[in-house]
Parts: C-alpha cells; structure tokens; sequence
C-alpha cells in the first residue's frame, strides 16, 4: 500500500529546515522524498499549505493501563495520542500494579500492539511499587523495552535512594526522569502559593518545593554523570538551574508542558479542579520563564503531562480533586497558537521539541522523514483554527481546562508505521 | 439585593454589603422583643449542613431563620450519608430534592459552597470554607463597629493572629476595605498568607505596629493544633509574642473596641481581662450575629422574582 | 406606563382641616386621651401621625405617645415581590397592652397594610383596642376593613393611584389623583 503526501512543506526539526517537498510512503516506510512524485495507485493526500512533520512524539502521558481503566486505556490514550498528532507516546509507570517489573512492561506493550494507534514506549518505575525505598529490576525492564525510569507523581524522597537509581541507570544509558517535589515543602498544598492562593484560601506550593529537587538531582546526576531529564519544570528558579547545570556539561534535559507555558495560577479562580494538576500552574513570571528557557534551549522538551480523570473525581471540593489534566488532543494547538505563533519559536524549532529532542533524550531513533526511515509522520495545518470540545476527545476522560480555547494549529492525519489516521475540520 | 447566594464578600458590591448592613437593624429590633418571631420566611425552609463541628454557627443560623418563621432543618456531617461516601454534590442535589430554599453550608474546604451553587437551584449560604471566607461572621463584625463608630470608613482595624488559615480575616478584609477601612493583620511569619499588600492590607509580622493607633482590634482564635503542626514553637511563646492583653490594648485608641469570632482561648490569643473587659463587644457580636444573618436570609429569599444571578 | 394628574382632592388647607377633624373625633370617641397611642406605618403615616398628636396636645393639652411602624416583614406579598422593600426600623418606645392604638397612614385601599400593621402591633403586645385613621379611604377593599377616621373618601378606578404629598417627605401638602396612561397596568 503506496502514501502520497503531496504538495506540502516537508519538516526537518534537526536541521530546522522546511523544503516543498512529496513524500512517498510504502507499507511502513518511506520511499521517496522529492519534488513532483507521481504514483500509480497510490492513496493522495493533498498536503498543500501544510507541514508535513516526523512523527510527533509525547515522552509524558499516563494512560491509565493497567488498573485505573475507567480513566483510560492503552487503546482509547492511544487513540487520543494520534487524535492529537502524536506517534509514539511514553507511557507514565503509575498505575495498578505499578510497572515495576518485567511483566507490567510486556504488557503495556502488549495491549498498545493490540490497539494499534500510536507507539507506547513504557517508563518503568526507579523503585519498587513507587515507594521509594528498593529499587525496581530496571535491567530486566530495560529489556522488556523500557525506556526509561520514573517514580512520576511519587517522588523519590531519599537522596540516597536516587543516587543508587542514577548508579544503576547509568549502566544501561537509560535516563530517569524526575518529578522533582519535596513533600516537605508541599505539604499538602494545592496550588501554587500566591496571591490566588491566599484570596481562594487554598493552601499554596512554593516554587522552592520543585527547586530544592531540581538542585539535588542536577547534583547527583552531574556526580554520577546519570542522563537527568527533569519532568515537567513550572518555575523561573527550576529554569535557572537547569540552564546553569546544561552550562557546566551535566548530563541534563527537560520538559515543559502546554499548561504550564500557558495558563497561570489565576486559571484556578473558581476553584476549577480542571485546573488542578502537579506541579501547579504558576505566576506570569514563571510563565514568562518557561517560555524563555524553551527558547534557548534550556528546556529541550514539549510533553503535555496527559493525566485522564474521571468527571465525577474531578467533581468535587478542590481540596479532593485529583491533580492532572488531559493533554494529548491539545497539546499541538497550544503549540502552534502559544509559541509559534508569538514567534516563541519558529514551527521547526517548536517540532524539534516534540520529535528529536525527545527521541534524543529516550534514546529512540531519530524521527526523520528520509527515503527508508519508518512512515511516522503527522500532517499539520498550521492556520486551521478550532475550538476545543472536550465532547470530541477520544481520549475517556474529560478533564481539560481548555474547553472553549480556540487554537490556531491542528494536526490533520497522523500516518504510524504506514498506517494512516485522517480527520476532517469536525474532528474524526 | 441582587445576589443568589452569599458566599463570600469578594464579590459583593459596596451597596449590597450596606444594604445588608442596614437591613440587620431592624433585625435586631425583631430579637429583643418578647416575642421574637416575624412570619415574613413563613413556608421557606432552610437547611444547615455542617462538615464541621460548630455549635455558635449552626444554632445562630437556625435561630435566625426561626425567628423570621423559617422551619429548619440540620444535617450534620458525622451523623448523615456523609460517612457513608455522599459526595457534596450529592447531598446538596438530595437537601435541594426535598424542597430546601436555602442551604447554609460548612465546609473545611474552600470553595465547597461555590461548588454547590454549580449543581442546585437553591439559595447557598457560606456558614464557613476552609480558609476561605465567613461572610455573615465578617458582616456582623462590621455591623457591630457601625453600631458603635457609626461608620467603617476611616476606621483603623487590626486583626491579629493566625491569618493564614483564617476565612473571617479574609472575609473582614474584603468587607472592611471595600468599606473605607485601613486594614492592618499582624501575626507569626509562619501564618501570615502570601500576597495580601496587593488587597490593600498592611502585614506586619509583629502587633504592636498593627495596633498603634487602632479604632477597632479583632482578635482571631488560634487554633491549638497549630503548635504540633510546627507552625508556632509554642503556646505559651505565642501568647507572650503575639496574645492581646492589656499592656498591647493600651498602644491602641483610647475608645478603640475588641471584637473576636469566638470561641475563644482565654489566656492565649486572648487574655481574660481583655475579653471581659469594658472594651470587648464579643458579647455583643453573638446576638448581632443572629440579625445579621437574619437580614442575609431575608434579602437572599425575598424578591426572588427580579434578581440577577451574579454568583 | 406613565402617570399623568388627573385631579386634586385636597389642598394644603383642605388637608389641614381634615387632620384637626380627626384629631376632635379620635378624642371624642375616647373621651379623652387615656391610654391613647398613635402609630404611624412608615413612611406617610408617620409625619401624619406627628401631626395628629400635635393637634390632640394643643387640643386636650396632652401629649400622646407616637410610635412609628414598618410593616415590611408582615407582608403577605413578599415572595411575589421582585424587588426588595427598604426595611426601616419600628420605633415603638412604650407598651401597647391594654393601651387604645390607633394607627395612622396616608391611603386605605385593599386593606392588605392594615392588616399587616395589625399583626406587627400584636406581636408587640396586646392592645385594648386598635383603630384606624387614614387621610385617604379610596375603596376597593380585599379584607374585611374599616377605617374608623377618614380625610376624605374618594371613589377611584383600580387604574388611579392615589397620591398624598405631605411637606415633610414630598415638599409640600396636597392629596392628588394619578391616571396611568399607557399598558402594563
């Protein structure tokens, strides 16, 4: 089966380049890429006006699987993923049982090739249940496929215990990706400490509970020459000391998601549980932090943090809302409305940040659209403006504080291993 | 009053908070008469539903609304559905099925009351959110200085203790500044929210500042817990750090008043002479505080037909 | 809808003699000034009930106590309301029971502010008897009321409102007869 992607503007993230180019994609691979192809009986996509991107890749989400299926699944988190642009995904540790072992790993793999949508890259946790105490058999989930390590949501306490987990993922060149938030210091807090805080009466995070982490970690890994990818970063100071430890050669690389170069604390106005995600939205000046560090560099990475939950577990007292929000079907919107368009970054740039870097960082190979590279590839109609409809998700849950946005920016058809998915302005 | 609910005095309008103000008076009128009861609410019933243990509260409400001919009716959180597994929603959608006009709720979470008025058509009262707001408790506040000062603006008003976890400091500072009031809080760092200069308030980490020169002294209650949750060393540091007595009134004026929210702990935010001395209207705000809610109850029900719904 | 005057029915003059008429009658009904209380219902009865109280001293050369009533929280209209009625204090400074009440206000029509005043009074106390005086008795009663001293009777359409101006709250003294014109009685 033959792919034509014609008339479009071919991508390059790594070379930032954009050329006008066909794209000519057989069974899962692509066979040609130059001006004018013609092929017989081949399926013709009409790309003009569009880019035509490497596969996009979310190296954050949680898809629920195994244990909280009633927030999502591999195949319906899949679904969203391609629904969003995205081709492989990274699949969060922290579900029931946790993937702690060999056999939790087999089995997301399992289901994701059972569902066929995008790619499922497992994370496997640091240690055992995410309780931070012994450390997980990360050799035997590295061979499984894991590819990398994570107690997200459950931070690793001990700075002990982390040094010894740097020690063992250092051995298999896997990184570990931290949450970085001292339970100390967040004290059961909900949202970030502020002003906002203070008039909701909602007890506030400070910025320093992610940054004592962040320093500790970037001491660790630059002790043990450990690849850091630091999850998630929401303040100015965890941007200071990222860009300060990528200055002085440790081994550091970070993500930011949508949210959190998007909205402020004052999206929690209303006490919207939509809104209540870990770490938590922070001030304008974290946000204008964040933006800066995306555009230099020091922060490497774009993931949306996708965190399915339950509209009856979001629809309560702020205080007992689960954190996270969904991500994956908006994360390539507020991309192109947030950065690219503000001119934040140019659209290569900001691709680079959902493609190489993060294959880069999970040690994938590099996505490319190169005659003989893999067909993943995501279609985007950079000007296709749409309003977010959380009725419209694939994805099984609901909560998004993004219903309503109108975002400039949408993905088209995502084409996994050859195979194409093809959506129409009303969404599928 | 052009409100649906009352749920904190952020949101309210300088005429709406007069308006309640001035409708407490007569109010107060109904209460010291021998036969304390109008049927003016006579066929509405209003439910008290309390997630926390708060007798001054709950019977104050109660009686406001008996004594404008409500019927009432009172659930409380230990002994309902609730230790069941009833989400608030649930319950407030089961209140509101069984005919409720006005649901007075408690909550140790903020926004609890505004995430009521999502889910049911009926009146909602904040009796209390977390560390939110108490909007009837700063109301009575305010209406117990009128009384006395005969108006709010120019005021000096010093609130000391443990602002972080408290909703009457907040809900005071709202209402006393929309109101021309200078706000002065003063306590430990350790209690003190983030933020509050930017609402007009003066922080001071130390009281004697906040009470120079005072009209009005609230005294909030500390509560005790927060000395094992390492926020305080100790009690008795607090009290000689940060208690009201005698010695601090005096950096006062020399008409200035003491009001606090109750219940109190005599001998630590608050000593005893102070509390019963000729300068404390803490008596005073406890049958305020009945008309004062009596005037919310009865500005909340009464001319439904015209009100915009602003909450 | 507007309203347009149709009519007066008394000037300030006009006004003057109705109230010391009803200052004569209330003193000869009860002969004398024992146990007799004035209450006005805010806002109109009340400076009418001043004046009544100050021809009844320059008249028996005693003093009547007079006590202001706001019958807002007695209203049988209150949930049917769309707006909220201004609530003004009752200054009711002396004991009813047993004492001869008679209340005073501008307009008698449904009935309906009587009967609330009643109420609001026998909350207060038990009074001997209660009487009524208005400058106005327009008609169309919907309670069983009567009026036991009256200004002036004026039969009126339902469409006419009635409006007595008195100096202390209108500028000056005079009883007019309002037409509404338009729809949206």
């Amino acid at each position: 089966m033959k792919i034509l992607i014609k008339g479009g503007t071919v991508v390059d993230p790594s070379a930032g380049t954009l050329r006008e180019l066909d794209v000519l994609v057989e069974d899962e691979r692509v066979i040609k890429v130059e001006a004018g192809i013609t092929a017989r009986g081949a399926t013709v996509l009409d790309t003009a006006g569009m880019l035509v991107s490497p596969g996009l890749i979310d190296m954050h989400v949680h898809l629920r699987e195994p244990g909280y299926e009633y927030k999502e699944t591999i195949a319906t988190g899949t679904a969203a993923a391609v629904r969003g642009g995205f081709t492989a995904v990274a699949a969060m540790p922290n579900t029931n049982p946790v993937a702690d072992t060999r056999a939790v790993i087999e089995y997301v793999k399992k289901q994701a090739s059972v569902a066929a949508n995008a790619r499922v890259y497992p994370v496997g946790a640091v240690t055992r249940g995410l309780e931070g105490n012994e450390l997980a058999e990360m050799g035997e989930m590295r061979e499984a496929g894991a590819v990398a390590f994570s107690n997200d949501g459950r931070p690793v306490v001990s700075a002990g215990v982390m040094r010894r987990a740097m020690q063992y993922a250092r051995m298999f060149g896997t990184p570990i990706i931290s949450h970085c938030e001292d339970d100390t210091l967040v004290d059961g807090g909900m949202m970030n400490e502020g002003l906002t805080a203070s008039v909701l009466g909602l007890k506030g995070i400070p910025a320093a509970a992610e940054e004592v982490m962040v320093a500790r970690d970037l001491l660790l890994a630059e002790a043990i020459g450990c690849a850091l990818h630091v999850a998630h970063v929401s303040t100015a100071g965890s941007v200071r000391l990222i860009r300060e430890a990528k200055r002085r050669g440790v081994p550091v690389t970070a993500e930011v998601t949508p949210h959190h170069f998007v909205l402020t604390e004052e999206a929690i106005a209303g006490y919207d549980t939509n809104a209540k995600v870990n770490p938590p939205l922070r001030s304008k000046a974290d946000v204008q932090a964040v933006l800066e560090g995306l555009a230099d560099g020091t922060i490497d990475v774009i993931a949306s943090d996708h965190a399915p939950h339950a509209d009856y577990e979001k629809a309560v007292e702020f205080d007992k809302a689960p954190f996270g929000l969904l991500g994956l079907e908006t994360t390539l919107g507020l991309v192109f409305t947030y950065i690219v368009e503000p001119g934040v970054l140019s659209a290569p740039q900001a691709l680079a940040r959902l493609t190489v870097n993060p294959a880069r960082v999970l040690g994938l190979a590099e996505p490319a659209i190169n005659p003989g590279a893999m067909a993943d590839i995501t279609v985007i109609d950079p000007n296709h403006e749409a309003q977010v409809n959380p009725d419209r998700f694939l994805s099984k849950s609901r909560n998004t504080p993004f219903g309503g946005f109108w975002l400039r920016g949408q993905p088209v058809a995502t084409i996994v291993a050859g195979k194409i998915f093809k959506f129409d302005q009303e969404g599928r | 009053m052009s409100i649906k609910h009352l749920l904190g005095l952020q949101h309210l309008s300088v005429n709406t908070i007069t308006q309640i103000l001035d409708t407490a008076g007569p109010m107060k009128q109904i209460i010291s008469r021998n036969l304390k009861k109008v049927p003016t609410l006579r066929g509405k019933a209003v439910a008290t539903v309390f997630y926390e243990p708060s007798t001054r509260t709950r019977m104050s409400f109660e009686l406001a609304a008996k004594y404008l001919s409500a019927d009432t009716v009172g659930l409380a959180a230990a002994s309902s559905s609730v230790v069941k597994g009833e989400t608030l929603i649930d319950t407030a959608r089961t209140v509101a099925a069984m005919g409720a006009d006005v649901i007075v709720l408690r909550h140790p979470m903020a926004g609890a009351a505004e995430l009521m008025t999502r889910y049911t058509d009926v009146h909602i009262v904040n009796a209390g959110d977390g560390m939110h707001e108490h909007p009837t408790q700063a109301l009575l506040d305010m209406f117990t200085i009128l009384e006395l000062k005969n108006t709010i603006s120019g005021l000096k008003v010093a609130i000391l203790g443990d602002i972080l976890h408290s909703r009457v400091a907040r809900s005071n500072l709202w209402g006393l500044t929309k109101l021309g009031a200078e706000v002065h809080v003063a306590g430990p760092p350790t209690l003190l929210p983030v933020g509050l200069q930017q609402l007009g308030a003066h922080v001071h980490d130390c009281p004697e500042a906040a009470l120079e020169g005072a009209d009005v002294v609230i005294a909030l209650r500390l509560q005790l817990e927060r000395q094992r949750q390492g926020l305080i060393p100790s009690l008795r540091e607090y009290t000689r750090l940060y208690g009201l007595n005698a010695e601090r009134l005096a950096l006062a004026r020399d008409d200035a008043v003491v009001l606090h929210p109750g219940p109190m702990n005599r001998g630590v935010e608050i000593t005893a002479d102070v509390a019963d001395g000729s300068r404390s209207l803490i008596a005073e705000q406890v049958t305020n505080g009945v008309a004062v809610r009596m005037a919310c109850l009865y500005l909340l029900t009464v001319g439904d037909g015209g009100r915009e719904d602003i909450n | 809808m507007r309203l347009v005057e149709k009519a007066q029915i008394l000037d300030e003059k006009g006004m003057a003699r109705a109230l010391t008429r009803i200052a004569h009658e209330i003193i000869e009904k009860n002969r004398g000034t024992d146990d007799l209380v004035l209450i006005g219902i805010r806002r109109r009865g009340v400076p009418i009930a001043v004046r009544l109280a100050e021809r009844i001293q320059r008249i028996e050369g005693t003093s009547v106590p007079v006590g202001f009533l706001d019958i807002t929280l007695y209203r049988d209209d209150l949930t049917k309301l769309d707006y909220h009625p201004v609530l003004y204090k009752t200054q009711v400074d002396f004991p009813v029971t047993d004492k001869i009440v008679v209340l005073v206000d501008d307009v008698l029509y449904t009935g309906r502010t009587t009967r609330a005043a009643m109420d609001a009074i026998m909350d207060l106390g038990r009074p001997k008897v209660i009487q009524m005086a208005v400058m106005v008795d327009r008609g169309h009663r919907e309670l069983p009321i009567r009026a036991d001293y009256v200004g002036k009777n004026v039969p009126t359409s339902t469409r006419e409102v009635v409006s007595v101006e008195i100096n202390e709250i209108d500028g000056q003294d005079r009883i007019v007869i309002l037409d509404r014109i338009g729809q949206n009685e």
